[in-house]
């Protein structure tokens, strides 16, 4: 048995006022030298921001999605219609949210990883209003063993292309990688 | 490399449809700062006295300020300026919201148009690429709406969108330009935007702003930051709630409006109502707020909430802040659903929320006294309510005698004759005050109102106390930690300052002191309106986190530029003269510097003769407030003083001995 921080950004959006402080203290601190560049599109968390309907969700950019969805989801909540992909918050062909306007590579929320580290990520230091709170747990997590699912599932594909076939296509991949 | 600066402005030439991209002198920086500072030089340059505010030849400028872009709190503002079709003098005004950071990050600090499209255009500015669009199906629509209809048909959600509605088009001499939650509102500069037949600019920007010294910007910001918060879970005790705390008056969030409701005057700034707040009332008001409110919300990058969005009922959502809260609901002797439902379709028409109902309440009077007819008024429905809207929709579409009050108060009076000047009485250089009629004339105010070259009080008044704490302990207390006053003479005032006996107004402070105080309270708004920053964290309130200590260390780190308090004074002090000297080659002289008449019940003329020739002297300016040669020199502007000299200012006869002269003859 091994042990796992989880590190949580907790988002109030009903305390939210959309000012984007988090976006501009974000650019500013993973820019180098740090807070040399200001630039919120380049920041790893962006508010979807829409007064008038009274929307008002920061989303932290995650990881990088290579193809776009199948489907696409929109959430109505208290009356209140979220853009398409609204609450997503992968880099993804569909869109430029989360990607460095200049060279469209995609861009993750990190925490802050600092040396030394930062008390709590940027953006809740940042955030006045208290709608992001960041929180910390330990998880115990079970040791990986090999699985008989995946003995499972080569037999199947061994069933259906040969035991040769399968030995050579999973030689080739390994002198890829 | 540029810093804070984005080190380019726009020019674009409506008439021919050019658009040129130029690169600014970062010189220029350094002795305007920015913003309002290097607006007033271009002014200066491009636009002589002779220019009407509707002519092509006109300049109108939206800019950032230097700190915009930057991670300081709160610098969001954008500054508009151009001739006021009303004062006809230099005006400044500005707006918080979003549009002048996006600005900064497309890569401008500046858009400076002239000449006039040949119809209804908005302007597109998406980083390098920028686009005179047509406009012709934004004709007629509301100033909010056109920013939804062009973030949603550019299908650029982050676009930020500066408009004006009905009213700008039609240019009602009082039309605002609206963004976001704020609005840019005094001096009818929307209707200089309509003039020239430009509906809106949008702009989306997604390149860097860089910091000169980033490590050292960021540590004066965390200390902004840790007191900002320690100001805001510690409001100033013994001073009114609204005006206690940081950021504008907390018009959104407070319900108690006892003080507005009875110290300022209803109708066309009459009547004053002591006794009016009651239980009944407060409820009332409290409910109305509580159904339409949605949320509290603030400017880019800023921890105050001084804005909300409403929703009156069966009407579109809307953002509001401040003032105008109360404007519409106690010109017209109504309650506050009203005035809230009303500057709903104002803030669509896009008037300013201080001129725009005393206008109206000013025509219901004319009419009452007989100087306007029934028939100038026909089709105007009976409820007193309705008499407002309808008034509004005549005026933002100037038919018949909307046409006329559109011009507002004094204009409409001059054209219409027949004693109707004595009924436009609230302002000052021809501009609609703050609906206020008080007892014993306060002499810090009386400065701050007459020579204030925006003539908008409001934008004025600020790090020094309104009115003396009760007791010594007060007193004392308030001083103990009032780090932000550069002099300790302006403490010793406060530990004097009484409501009785020797140390009490209008005699103390004395003329002296006054001019001391106010030349330090505009100084700070100067600084805010060149760097950008909101006046709620600097300028406006008592003890704010930005000040005259902190300021030049944090332009610096941000610039590059070298700066100590006494360069910041110099530079200020700089800005402030060209601005009062775009002011003086088109005739502003010290017989314009006069409150509203009836402004104080209690006048003192030799009192108020000595305030001026004192804080005039103390300024540097002649006896009629023109900036000494001396001076001009002192401040590198050398080449104004060639301009006044040229133009005969220097050996006119003063303005108050023509006055006099004048008086003689009639």
């Amino acid at each position: 048995m091994g042990k796992r921080i989880i590190k949580t950004i907790k988002v109030d959006a009903n305390k939210c006022n959309g000012c984007r402080a988090c976006e501009v203290i974000c650019a500013a601190f993973h820019a180098t030298p740090k807070y040399s560049i200001v630039n919120p599109a380049r920041s790893r968390v962006q508010m979807m921001r829409d007064p008038m309907r009274d929307i008002y969700v920061p989303v932290f950019a995650g990881e990088l999605a290579k193809a776009e969805c199948m489907g696409r989801n929109v959430y109505i909540m208290d009356g209140r219609e979220y853009d398409e992909c609204g609450f997503c918050r992968q880099p993804c062909p569909s869109r430029d949210l989360f990607k460095e306007p200049d060279s469209k590579l995609p861009l993750k929320c990190d925490m802050c990883e600092d040396d030394p580290p930062q008390k709590e990520p940027l953006c809740v230091q940042w955030c006045l209003e208290d709608a992001l709170i960041y929180e910390e747990r330990e998880v115990e997590e079970e040791d990986v063993v090999p699985s008989d699912e995946m003995e499972m599932s080569i037999k199947s594909v061994v069933d259906s292309y040969g035991l040769d076939n399968v030995v050579a296509t999973l030689a080739r991949m390994s002198e890829k990688s | 490399m540029r810093y804070a600066d984005a080190g380019y402005n726009l020019e674009i030439d409506l008439t021919r449809g050019n658009i040129e991209k130029v690169e600014s002198d970062p010189r220029d920086t350094e002795l305007y700062l920015g913003g309002l500072g290097t607006n007033a030089k271009i002014m200066w340059d491009r636009v002589p006295p002779e220019i009407d505010a509707f002519a092509p030849e006109n300049v109108l400028i939206f800019s950032a300020g230097l700190l915009c872009g930057t991670p300081a709190l709160s610098a969001n503002r954008t500054m508009v300026t151009s001739i006021s079709p009303q004062t006809k003098l230099f005006q400044y005004s500005m707006m918080g919201g979003f549009w002048s950071p996006e600005l900064k990050f497309a890569g401008y600090d500046k858009v400076i148009m002239r000449g006039k499209a040949p119809n209804l255009v908005y302007i597109w500015i998406n980083n390098d690429k920028v686009e005179i669009r047509d406009a012709s199906h934004l004709h007629g629509k509301g100033a909010v709406e056109t920013q939804e209809l062009i973030k949603a048909e550019l299908n650029e959600p982050k676009a930020q969108v500066a408009a004006i509605g009905l009213a700008g088009e039609n240019r009602v001499f009082f039309a605002s330009i609206e963004q976001a939650r704020s609005s840019c509102s005094r001096g009818g500069l929307g209707a200089v935007m309509g003039s020239k037949n430009v509906k809106a600019i949008a702009v989306r920007g997604t390149k860097n702003i860089n910091l000169a010294r980033p490590a050292e910007f960021m540590k004066l910001m965390e200390e902004v930051k840790r007191y900002t918060i320690w100001r805001n879970e510690n409001p100033i005790p013994n001073y009114m709630p609204i005006l206690a705390g940081l950021g504008s008056p907390q018009e959104m969030k407070h319900d108690d409006e006892k003080w507005h409701t009875e110290n300022f005057s209803w109708g066309n700034s009459r009547t004053r109502r002591r006794g009016f707040w009651n239980k009944d009332i407060a409820e009332d008001w409290k409910k109305t707020m509580a159904t339409m409110q949605n949320r509290l919300i603030s400017c880019f990058n800023c921890p105050n909430k001084c804005g909300a969005t409403l929703t009156p009922p069966g009407q579109p959502t809307y953002m509001m802040k401040c003032f105008t809260k109360l404007t519409y609901t106690m010109a017209a002797y109504s309650d506050l659903a009203f005035g809230l439902s009303i500057a709903q379709k104002a803030t669509e028409y896009g008037i300013d929320g201080y001129s725009g109902p005393q206008v109206m309440a000013f025509g219901l009077e004319l009419l009452e006294a007989g100087i306007l007819s029934e028939a100038d008024f026909a089709g105007m429905p009976e409820d007193n309510d309705g008499k407002f809207y309808w008034l509004l929709d005549r005026i933002v579409r100037r038919e018949g005698i909307g046409d006329i009050l559109a011009d507002g108060t004094y204009w409409a009076a001059e054209r219409i004759g027949k004693g109707a000047h004595a009924f436009a009485h609230n302002n000052i250089r021809k501009h609609e005050q703050l609906p206020l009629k008080l007892g014993t004339m306060d002499p810090i105010y009386y400065l701050l109102y007459c020579c204030n070259e925006k003539a908008t009080v409001t934008q004025i008044e600020g790090n020094f106390p309104q009115a003396p704490f009760a007791t010594q302990e007060e007193k004392d207390a308030f001083v103990s930690d009032w780090f932000q006053c550069p002099s300790e003479r302006i403490k010793e005032v406060v530990r004097k300052w009484s409501f009785k006996g020797e140390y009490a107004g209008p005699y103390y402070p004395t003329p002296e002191l006054c001019s001391e105080i106010v030349d330090w309270q505009e100084r700070m708004h100067y600084v805010d309106d060149c760097v950008g920053m909101c006046a709620g964290m600097s300028s406006f309130p008592l003890k704010p986190p930005y000040h005259l200590f902190n300021y030049p260390q944090i332009i610096s780190a941000a610039s590059g530029i070298e700066m100590d308090t006494d360069e910041l004074v110099k530079v200020t002090k700089r800005v402030r003269n060209l601005v009062r000297a775009n002011n003086i080659i088109r005739g502003l002289r010290r017989v314009d510097e006069v409150p509203p008449e009836d402004h104080w019940n209690k006048r003192f003329p030799e009192l108020e003769k000595e305030l001026l020739d004192t804080y005039y002297k103390y300024k540097g300016w002649n006896n009629d407030g023109v900036p000494t040669k001396e001076l001009l020199h002192e401040l590198n502007l050398d080449y104004v003083a060639e301009d006044f000299e040229k133009r005969g200012i220097y050996s006119e006869t003063p303005s108050y001995e023509l006055a006099a002269q004048k008086e003689k003859e009639v």
